[in-house]
């Protein structure tokens, strides 16, 4: 394309998810993001005890970003062709490990009392 | 076609996008060019991917002009859509659309269809008797599918007995997904082929006889499926390049291919085609069969002295400079899209590139300036190989591959990358390019 507009990028994400489903997506990513600001305002430091939890649980928000995005696409793993598509599926894998890990921290911070871990 | 895509599904992804792409907005709007202003009088024929997107550009950047847009089709068609709602993957309703939705508020849309174009008069007379006098025509009335030509054949045949047409439109293409889906079931001979004409989006019947051998492959029943390619001629594509690469598919995938076969007659009831060949007409069973039709210029272009009287002479196609996609005997006409008699690109991704050329020739002549602006023959194909995997391949008027991601997204190899920006992300660019934003 000769131009790539904002208004055709959310489009295209649109077009991916579908309208409801992408923008309840921005949403619930709104929300986590404002809740981890907040625990780390609220604490002033990083729990290593939760982040730890955090970091195990990864490889499952890198799945479920895998088979999300297969699913979203008519796609399967078996038509991954070339170099290109394992690296953006591989983006997809962090983008998706990092995403879950973040919720995995604003979950336990939310749920347990900052003081619990020190 | 070229654009940038990135399937990230989480949030990072999308906020670094999305910051992306708000500096590139950003940017993007200080180049906006001034609005000239002029009196002119632009007829529009046609409200389709080419005369819609024009009609917005134009819109935009002339100030006083009187732009007006004949087509009385309601229904907006993405056609780039047809084959995958052909292979069960989208509904109808994903290519249909309203046209006036995607008019500018300004001009005036008459709902009507050209009867009679008179350029040495500068006159256009509709269907319903009005008379249009212009400064400026640009022809985008896309092609006729000339489903007479196919003797014993008639759309509402499609769907049933083992007839596909999904170039007839959104619902005839959903028909068509039936056939084709009873057909994967149950196997059988499956015929499949292109008109001898110029026609829109060549790499459509190779598309959709793949994703019948894959489905097939899918649903087990591949080994009682024959698959069946009639080519028109002893290529399978245009381009060398891309001929030799799917004939290596076809190869792999066993594929038979019959060349110089050409449809020409259809008997439903005994479910025989025959195929006019260069040793004369041969006939062939079939259990499922895909009919595309010959394309021509709808009648009133043919009939209005517009067209090439040398070249394509069975077809219509109008004389425009091949670069410039300016008429060669009435400068004050223009061409975008199908109906140009230029050497390739009957696809929405021509229509992108036929645009801003277009335009610049006719605001720089309003402006009393030339034009500088050339078309190189662009075009795109994203070949669906298989369901999830796609060939992005993108050429010119010289069968050169032109890339849009060189040494990143390859044009020849089967990608998964190449069938996102088949499913997904064509079709919001497509619509940004019809809002004349692309």
């Amino acid at each position: 394309m000769e131009e790539l507009t904002f208004s055709t990028l959310m489009a295209v994400f649109e077009e991916v998810f579908g309208r409801g489903l992408f923008w309840a997506l921005v949403i619930v990513a709104g929300v986590i993001t404002a809740f981890y600001l907040y625990i780390l305002f609220r604490d002033r430091a990083m729990s290593m005890r939760k982040f730890l939890l955090a970091q195990l649980s990864m490889p499952v928000g890198a799945v479920a970003a895998v088979v999300f995005v297969l699913q979203v696409t008519n796609s399967r793993l078996r038509d991954l062709g070339g170099p290109i598509d394992w690296l953006v599926m591989l983006g997809i894998a962090v983008l998706g490990a990092v995403g879950f890990a973040i919720l995995v921290y604003v979950v336990q911070s939310l749920v347990r009392k900052p003081q619990a871990d020190n | 076609m070229s654009e940038s895509w990135n399937p990230s599904a989480t949030r990072r992804g999308f906020l670094g996008l999305a910051a992306g792409g708000a500096a590139l907005a950003a940017t993007g709007s200080q180049v906006q060019a001034q609005r000239v202003r002029s009196a002119a009088r632009i007829v529009v024929l046609g409200a389709g991917a080419g005369g819609a997107a024009i009609a917005n550009r134009l819109s935009a950047r002339l100030d006083g002009a009187q732009i007006t847009v004949i087509d009385g089709r309601q229904q907006h068609w993405y056609q780039p859509g047809f084959t995958l709602i052909a292979a069960g993957l989208k509904p109808a309703g994903y290519s249909i659309s309203s046209t006036g939705q995607w008019l500018p508020s300004g001009v005036n849309w008459v709902q009507e269809y050209a009867a009679g174009i008179d350029p040495d008069a500068n006159r256009v007379t509709t269907t319903g008797g009005q008379h249009f006098d212009y400064d400026y025509l640009i022809v985008a009335t896309g092609l006729s599918l000339d489903w007479d030509a196919i003797e014993g054949f008639s759309l509402d045949m499609v769907g049933q007995n083992g007839v596909s047409a999904h170039y007839a439109g959104p619902d005839y293409a959903e028909l068509s997904w039936r056939a084709l889906d009873r057909f994967t079931d149950q196997g059988g001979v499956g015929l499949f082929g292109r008109p001898a004409t110029e026609m829109k989006c060549a790499g459509a019947p190779l598309k959709i006889a793949m994703l019948a051998e894959d489905i097939a492959t899918r649903k087990g029943t591949r080994a009682d499926t024959q698959i069946i390619y009639n080519s028109n001629s002893p290529a399978l594509f245009g381009v060398p390049i891309v001929h030799h690469r799917v004939r290596q598919i076809f190869d792999e995938r066993g594929i038979e291919v019959r060349s110089s076969h050409v449809l020409k007659a259809l008997d439903a009831a005994r479910k025989v085609a025959t195929y006019a060949t260069p040793e004369g007409d041969v006939d062939a069973d079939y259990d499922f069969i895909n009919v595309i039709p010959p394309q021509r210029a709808p009648q009133a272009v043919r009939d209005s002295g517009l067209s090439w009287a040398d070249r394509w002479t069975d077809q219509g196609w109008i004389e425009v400079d091949r670069e410039t996609l300016r008429h060669a005997r009435y400068p004050n006409v223009f061409g975008i899209g199908d109906i140009n008699g230029v050497p390739k690109g009957k696809t929405a991704a021509s229509v992108k590139w036929h645009l801003p050329v277009v335009e610049d020739h006719l605001i720089s002549e309003i402006q009393g300036r030339e034009g500088t602006r050339r078309f190189n023959g662009y075009t795109s194909c994203p070949m669906i190989t298989r369901v999830g995997r796609a060939m992005l391949i993108e050429f010119d008027y010289n069968d050169n591959l032109v890339p849009s991601f060189p040494g990143v997204i390859a044009p020849l190899e089967e990608l998964w990358i190449s069938w996102l920006m088949k499913e997904v992300a064509l079709k919001p660019t497509y619509n940004a390019m019809l809002r004349g934003l692309a």
